[in-house]
C-alpha cells in the first residue's frame, strides 16, 4: 500500500514536472494548429531559461520569467524569418534553430561564468498554498501548493482554448494550419497570422525554460531543456492537438518523470531508464491507435504559397 | 557550349564557401566579443584540426568518418522527400547491438566477428527506421514525429541495457565491458586512431552516387523526391513503397556507423556515445547539398570543426560551444543563400491536388 505522504509527494512532483512542458507543449500547439511545426522550441526553452536566469540574478524571479518569454519570442523570430520570409524548410530551419539556441546560450553561459556572476544561484519563487483548495484530499496539495508560475499555467490553458475556438483571430489562425487559400480569401494574411502563432509559441516556450530557473533549479545549466522542446511536439501529438489534450499528456510525461520520486521513496529497483522511454513509445502508440496524424492540421510542415 | 554551365557550377561551390566565411566570421566576432584571445583560439583550432599528421587523421577525420555516413544516410532519406531526424537513435540501435554481439561473439569468432557487428549494426539501424517506415506508411504517422521520438526510445534503451544486461561484470559503471581486440575494427596506421571506418565510409559514399546516377532504383528515389505528385502520377513508380526503402537504407547506414563507432574508436557501450552527431549529419547533408561526393566534404570540414573546438577548449580555453554555434550558422547559411537553396527539399511544400 502507498503512504499517503508518498502519493502526496509524488502527485506533487508530477504538476511541478509538467508545468515547464505544459508551457512549451502549448506553445506549439498554436504554432502547429497556425501550420507550422516548429522543432526549434529546443532553442527557445533553452534561451529563456538562461535569460531568466540573468535577469532573475539582478531583478528577482518575476523579473527573471517575464525575460525568459521575451528571450524565446526573439528566438521564434529568427525561425519565423526563415520559414515565412525566406520560405525555408520548417523541420530543417527548426533543427538549425535549436542547435543555434542551444548553443548560443551554452556560450553565453561560458561568459557569464568566466566574468564572475555575482551568484551561481538565483532566489526561486516558493509554492503558495491557495486557501481552502490546497486542503483538498488527494489533490489539494499537488494542485494548489505549487509556484505562482503553475498557477499562470492554469490561466493560460482556459485563455489560449476560449482564444483558439471563439475568436475571429484563432478561428482564423487555425484555418491557416488547415486550408491557407481560404484565409488569403477571407481577407486575412496566412503570413501574418503564422508569424503572431509562432511569436506566442515562442513567448510560451522561454517562460517554459524560465520555470525550470525560477520555480526548480533556481540556476542554469548547459543543455537544461533536455529534450522537453521534443517532448513538447510528441504531446501535441498525443493531446490530439487540443488544449485539454495538451494538459493531458504533459501530465503523462510529468508523471513519468516523477516516478523517479516514487521508486525511490518506495524503494523499488525497477529499471527506471527503461521507464523513461515509456511516454515516448505510449505517444507513438497512441498515435497509431487513432490512425496517426488524421487529428493534425491539414496544412501542418507545408511552406505557404509566395505572396503574389 | 561548356561556358554557361560553368556560371551555375562555380555558384553551387562559391556559395557554400561563402556559407561557412560568414559562420566563421560570426563566431569569431562573438568569441571577441566574449573576450577571449581570439588568434590564440584560432592558432590552437588550427593546429588542433589540420596542424599536423597526428591532428588530421586522429582527430579531423576520426571524427569525419561517423558524421560521414550519418551525413549519407541523412541524405539518402532527404533526397526521396523522407524527412529522416532519426538517424541518432539508428545511430544508437547500431551501435548497441554491435557491442552486444561484438561481446558475445568476440571471443569465439575471433576476427571475422567484425564483420558480424557490422552487419547486425547495419540491421539494427535499418530495423529501427523501419519502425518509423511501417508506422508512415501503414498509420500514417508523420516520420518527422516518429523518427524524433524514436532517438529518445533508443538513448533510454541504451541506458536501461548499460545498467543492466550489458553492465560490465563489477557492476558499478554504467556502461559495458571493452570489446576484445579481435573484435575491433583495425586501425589504419600505426600510431594513428583512424580506423577502417574511415575507407568504408568513402566506399559508401561512393556507392551512393554511382546508385543515383546509374540505377534505375535510383532514378525512383530521385524522381519521388523531386515531386512526389509527378513520381506517382508517371504511373511506374510507388512512391509509398520508394520512401520505405529510402527510410530502411538510411537507416542501415546510420546504424553501420554506429556500430564503426563502437568497435572502431569507443570499444564500449556507454552513455552520450554519440555527442549529438545524428543532428549534426542534417547540417553535414545539407551544407553537401545532399549530393553524396559534396558531403565527403562537408563531412570533413565538420569533422576538423569539432576537433578544432576541442583544441581550443584544451589549449586556449574557450569554449567548444563556440564551434556549435558556428555549426548552425551554417545551416542557417545554407537555407538563407538561394543558389544553395536550388536544392531545396519539395517535402510538404507542395500542393495537393
Amino acid at each position: 500500500m502507498i503512504e499517503t505522504v508518498v502519493l502526496d509527494g509524488f502527485l506533487q512532483a508530477m504538476v511541478r514536472t509538467a508545468t515547464p512542458l505544459a508551457f512549451a507543449a502549448l506553445g506549439e500547439l498554436i504554432a502547429e494548429r497556425a501550420g507550422v511545426i516548429n522543432i526549434g522550441l529546443e532553442g527557445a526553452i533553452a534561451c529563456g531559461a538562461f535569460a531568466s536566469f540573468v535577469v532573475a540574478m539582478t531583478l528577482g524571479p518575476e523579473a527573471g520569467f517575464l525575460a525568459g518569454g521575451i528571450a524565446g519570442m526573439a528566438v521564434a523570430l529568427v525561425f519565423a524569418f526563415f520559414v515565412i520570409t525566406l520560405r525555408a524548410q520548417q523541420i530543417i530551419a527548426g533543427a538549425a534553430v535549436s542547435m543555434l539556441g542551444l548553443a548560443v546560450s551554452a556560450s553565453l553561459h561560458r561568459v557569464v561564468v568566466a566574468s564572475g556572476s555575482p551568484s551561481a544561484h538565483v532566489d526561486t519563487l516558493s509554492a503558495v498554498r491557495i486557501p481552502g483548495l490546497a486542503d483538498l484530499p488527494l489533490v489539494g496539495t499537488a494542485l494548489f501548493a505549487q509556484p505562482v508560475t503553475t498557477y499562470a499555467l492554469y490561466l493560460l490553458v482556459p485563455a489560449v482554448s476560449w482564444w483558439l475556438y471563439h475568436t475571429t483571430g484563432g478561428i482564423a489562425m487555425r484555418a491557416v494550419g488547415e486550408y491557407p487559400p481560404a484565409v488569403t480569401a477571407a481577407g486575412h494574411s496566412p503570413q501574418t497570422l503564422q508569424l503572431l502563432a509562432l511569436l506566442a509559441c515562442g513567448f510560451l516556450a522561454g517562460l517554459g525554460g524560465a520555470t525550470l530557473v525560477v520555480a526548480h533549479s533556481g540556476t542554469f545549466s548547459d543543455g537544461m531543456s533536455a529534450g522537453r522542446g521534443f517532448i513538447a511536439i510528441a504531446i501535441v501529438a498525443l493531446g490530439r492537438w487540443t488544449p485539454r489534450g495538451v494538459v493531458g499528456g504533459a501530465l503523462v510525461f510529468g508523471g513519468v518523470g516523477a516516478l523517479q520520486f516514487l521508486t525511490q521513496s518506495m524503494g523499488w529497483r525497477t529499471p527506471y531508464t527503461l521507464v523513461l522511454a515509456f511516454p515516448y513509445v505510449l505517444t507513438l502508440v497512441a498515435m497509431a491507435a487513432f490512425r496517426g496524424s488524421r487529428a493534425a492540421p491539414a496544412a501542418l510542415g507545408h511552406t505557404l504559397e509566395p505572396i503574389p | 557550349m561548356p561556358v554557361p554551365r560553368l556560371v551555375p557550377v562555380l555558384a553551387s561551390v562559391l556559395a557554400p564557401v561563402a556559407v561557412i566565411a560568414g559562420a566563421v566570421i560570426g563566431v569569431s566576432l562573438l568569441i571577441m566579443a566574449a573576450g577571449y584571445d581570439l588568434p590564440g583560439a584560432a592558432h590552437a583550432a588550427v593546429a588542433g584540426s589540420v596542424g599536423s599528421s597526428f591532428a588530421i587523421l586522429s582527430a579531423t577525420l576520426k571524427r569525419a568518418t561517423p558524421i560521414l555516413m550519418l551525413g549519407l544516410a541523412v541524405a539518402i532519406a532527404f533526397r526521396a522527400g523522407v524527412l529522416n531526424i532519426g538517424a541518432e537513435g539508428q545511430f544508437l540501435a547500431g551501435a548497441a547491438s554491435a557491442c552486444a554481439v561484438g561481446l558475445a561473439a568476440g571471443p569465439v569468432l575471433g576476427r571475422s566477428s567484425v564483420f558480424l557487428e557490422l552487419a547486425v549494426g547495419a540491421t539494427a539501424g535499418a530495423c529501427w527506421a523501419g519502425l518509423a517506415a511501417v508506422l508512415k506508411r501503414w498509420f500514417s504517422i508523420m516520420e518527422v514525429v516518429s523518427t524524433l521520438l524514436l532517438n529518445f526510445v533508443a538513448v533510454h534503451l541504451v541506458g536501461y541495457l548499460i545498467r543492466g544486461p550489458l553492465q560490465e561484470p563489477s557492476g558499478s559503471y554504467p556502461q559495458s565491458s571493452l570489446l576484445e581486440p579481435a573484435a575491433r575494427l583495425p586501425l589504419l596506421l600505426e600510431g594513428q586512431r583512424l580506423h577502417a571506418g574511415f575507407p568504408l565510409a568513402l566506399v559508401i559514399a561512393c556507392l551512393v552516387w554511382w546508385f543515383y546516377r546509374s540505377t534505375a532504383a535510383g532514378f525512383r528515389f530521385r524522381v519521388t523526391g523531386s515531386s512526389r505528385a509527378a513520381a506517382a502520377s508517371a504511373g511506374l513508380i510507388n512512391v509509398d513503397a520508394v520512401q520505405m526503402q529510402a527510410l530502411i537504407a538510411s537507416g542501415a547506414i546510420a546504424g553501420l556507423a554506429g556500430a564503426c563507432e563502437v568497435t572502431g574508436v569507443t570499444y564500449a557501450l556507454y552513455d552520450g556515445l554519440s555527442p549529438g552527431y545524428g543532428y549534426t549529419a542534417i547540417a553535414v547533408a545539407l551544407l553537401g547539398g545532399l549530393h553524396p561526393i559534396a558531403i565527403i566534404a562537408s563531412a570533413t570540414l565538420f569533422g576538423a570543426l569539432g576537433a578544432g573546438a576541442d583544441a581550443m577548449q584544451r589549449d586556449a580555453g574557450v569554449p567548444a560551444e563556440f564551434a556549435a554555434v558556428a555549426a548552425a550558422l551554417v545551416v542557417l547559411g545554407v537555407l538563407a543563400v538561394p543558389s544553395v537553396r536550388r536544392f531545396r527539399l519539395r517535402t510538404g511544400g507542395e500542393r495537393r491536388p
